[in-house]
């Protein structure tokens, strides 16, 4: 098993993927999951309709919330206080741990339920709680069995979709202290059986956040497993931690929102529960938390506010289709990533929540840039052409590496001039006599190391296109036939409709 | 009219057949080709890499050199997509932004070309094999090249089309990610090369030649004889040999 447990995994994410692609356990489970979740994506959408309309009403929507935010998360914070919601501000992570373990203590807590929240281990809030002698129990199925792991989650909504059932089984049989079953109805109605206790003891429950409603104060989780309700009904007090882009302005916009999140994420034409909080208990309630917190946290995000390559980052609705649809993702994995979040908008994420660029690691390289995550993306961010902005930053900010920095050079003073490519090429030709053989070069070593082990690569011909060329010009002269007057039309117009500043066609 | 082809440095020093299958296949539909000699890299090495600077004098070099072309057509849906980046290479240069935009509006990917605005579809080619197809990620996503190669390829007497299962994932190629994450993108091409032989296909054919190159070296490594060819070749091979 190559399970991640906090602070173990390697430092680089070569030696990380390695470790993903060296086990066929992991791949395995992974590429099942992403591959029922994606095409159950496929089919949720097609079966909506005019879904790149629904996409782009969900893009405009959060573009224009995070080109408000201030204005949103104020009337957000005014609302629910005014629905008697103790509303704080983190703008670090530590900040944050602060203010939920002062929280912790005031309420003299034990034991805290917490339902799915990325946010929580982003700041590493289980073992803070733990610090101060407070247990916290993750009541998510997939979080459940990460914790009896001690791992990290690997996937942004399926925490432990790189374990199969057997893992999960024998995880869960030690628990249990008897031998389980590796059926999906045993496994859970053991743990639900043993959260049902834990519900009833807690004197926390701790919540992510899906979306807030500026208009009323309110918070919505998604959830399908009824524990988030347990979470914010059971115990007395209530603490929700929410990264402060959560904010959407209405309870029309969440519409819009309940339409992408659930189809984007597994397929689902609705989530099972969707809550809808506005503040603590009432005195006409038969239940809710007496006491309830807000933790608005910002921990980077406000980077991007102001950024024009990376202000869209701050629209993901976190449902991970970028994680399903990408082929990076399904050979390595979440741990693979080195952060919380991983998959795609993990290596934009990851970065670009940290200020200082010599601290980024090189998960921005582990990507085809395929712009299958695009493809994916409910709100449509270009997070292929993010990828390539922070190696650009990395490059500017003097912190790419010393080898290929050369090289790129080499390669620009190459490709400056068609003289110079020549003899690029003719080098090549002299230097492959050495190595290839029937038109093949078989090598393993040098540049060609990574490659060969999985390849065998063409040798250069004889000629290439630009010495041909001469001929090649002499023969088509004779054997031209008449251009069809229809396209010779078209082109004319082409041309014409480009001239007056239209035409063409523009980046899909 | 001024019809320019822009080889790309793979088909230029590596595949010269694609770019002369191109030029022969336009030339039977009257446009005459023409090559402007000075045209280097679309510089995309560079630009994926964050390495902008080097990048702009590549893409200074191609604006250049196609600055008096009516259109520009390439055998590759990622190094006309790399054109379509230019723009924003040069979003601080007003004057080579516009010549930057100018090349874009006027460049093609070749089947986008043949088929949306020569209005070709039917080649007249024979092809009697099975034939699967990968949609390139650059071409089909950015481009939105999708249509074309597929009713180029219906076209062809004795083809017999097999989809390619998990056709839209990429093949691992990824530019220099091939070399930086090798075993991250050997086992990308190991899959794709799995699903070509799943389909049985005889001939595999696509719009890109550095994705080829990837998942013909690795089907060539593990001994299976797929044919792998530019969808231009299959077309030339085909009319030709009908």
């Amino acid at each position: 098993m190559s399970g991640h447990g906090h602070g173990t995994a390697p430092a680089t994410v070569k030696e990380r993927a390695d470790l993903a692609l060296n086990d066929e356990f992991l791949r395995k489970a992974v590429k099942f999951t992403t591959e029922r979740l994606r095409a159950g994506k496929k089919n949720a959408a097609e079966d909506h309709g005019n879904w790149d309309d629904w996409r782009e009403r969900g893009r405009q929507i959060r573009l224009h919330t995070i080109a408000n935010l201030d204005y949103y998360l104020n009337l957000f914070a005014d609302n629910a206080r005014a629905n008697g919601v103790h509303v704080h501000f983190a703008d670090t992570a530590a900040e944050a741990v602060k203010l939920s373990l002062d929280i912790a203590r005031h309420a003299q807590a034990k034991t805290v339920v917490k339902s799915k929240s990325m946010v929580t281990e982003e700041l590493h809030l289980n073992q803070a709680l733990a610090s101060i002698g407070v247990e916290a129990i993750e009541t998510d199925l997939g979080e459940y069995i990460i914790q009896l792991a001690n791992e990290t989650p690997s996937h942004i909504i399926i925490p432990a979709i790189h374990k199969n059932r057997y893992q999960i089984a024998d995880l869960l049989s030690k628990e249990a202290g008897e031998t389980l079953e590796p059926d999906t109805q045993i496994l859970a109605g053991f743990v639900r059986k043993k959260l049902r206790e834990k519900f009833l003891e807690a004197d926390i429950g701790m919540t992510g956040c899906n979306f807030a409603i500026a208009e009323t104060g309110s918070m919505v989780l998604f959830e399908n497993e009824g524990n988030a309700r347990m979470v914010t009904t059971v115990p007395r007090t209530q603490i929700t931690l929410m990264g402060m882009e959560r904010i959407i302005p209405s309870w029309e916009d969440l519409e819009v929102m309940a339409t992408l999140l659930p189809r984007s994420a597994t397929g689902q034409k609705l989530t099972v529960y969707m809550s809808g909080i506005t503040g603590p208990k009432r005195a006409a309630d038969a239940d809710g938390p007496e006491e309830m917190h807000i933790i608005i946290v910002d921990n980077g995000r406000s980077l991007q506010l102001g950024d024009p390559e990376f202000q869209e980052l701050l629209n993901c609705i976190r449902c991970g289709a970028c994680l399903n649809a990408c082929p990076v993702y399904r050979h390595i994995g979440g741990h693979a990533y080195g952060g919380t979040y991983s998959g795609p908008i993990g290596a934009v994420l990851t970065p670009a929540l940290k200020k200082n660029v010599a601290e980024w690691d090189d998960i921005a390289n582990a990507s085809s840039l395929c712009g299958a995550c695009y493809e994916a993306c409910p709100v449509k961010i270009p997070l292929h052409e993010m990828l390539i902005y922070l190696r650009r930053r990395k490059v500017e900010a003097g912190e790419g590496k010393l080898l290929e920095g050369l090289g790129m050079k080499g390669f620009a003073a190459a490709m400056k001039t068609s003289g110079r490519f020549k003899t690029v090429l003719k080098l090549g030709k002299l230097g492959q006599k050495l190595v290839a053989r029937n038109g093949e070069i078989r090598l393993k070593a040098g540049p060609l190391k990574g490659w060969n082990s999985y390849r065998i690569t063409p040798s250069l011909p004889k000629h290439s296109f630009r010495d041909k060329w001469k001929t090649l010009e002499e023969e088509i002269r004779h054997g031209l036939q008449e251009l069809d007057p229809a396209a010779k039309a078209r082109m004319e117009a082409l041309v014409k409709e480009r001239e007056q500043g239209g035409g063409g066609h523009e980046h899909g | 009219m001024k019809v320019s082809l822009f080889i790309t440095c793979l088909s230029d020093a590596l595949y010269p057949r694609v770019g002369e299958a191109i030029v022969r296949l336009l030339a039977k539909h009257g446009v005459k080709v023409d090559f402007p000699p000075v045209q280097t890299c679309c510089g995309q090495p560079a630009f994926n890499s964050g390495y902008w600077n080097e990048a702009r004098k590549a893409a200074k070099t191609i604006i250049e050199a196609f600055e008096d072309s009516d259109f520009v057509i390439s055998p590759s849906g990622s190094c006309t997509g790399m054109i379509h980046h230019y723009p924003k290479l040069f979003e601080n240069d007003p004057l080579m932004h516009s010549r930057a935009l100018d090349l874009q509006r006027k460049s093609y990917e070749f089947t986008q070309f043949l088929v949306n605005v020569l209005g070709v579809t039917d080649i007249g080619a024979t092809f009697p094999y099975k034939v699967t197809y990968h949609p390139s990620c650059h071409g089909s996503r950015l481009l939105g090249v999708k249509d074309e190669p597929m009713a180029l390829m219906s076209a062809v007497k004795g083809l017999e089309f097999v989809p390619l299962p998990f056709a839209e994932d990429c093949c691992g190629f990824g530019g220099t990610f091939a070399v930086k994450m090798a075993d991250i993108s050997g086992a990308m091409v190991t899959e794709k090369a799995d699903h070509v032989k799943e389909t049985e296909a005889q001939v595999l054919v696509g719009l890109d030649l550095a994705c080829l190159m990837n998942i013909a070296g690795n089907l060539r490594y593990r001994g299976e004889p797929v044919r792998v060819m530019h969808l231009a070749e299959l077309l030339y091979e085909g009319v030709t040999s009908a």
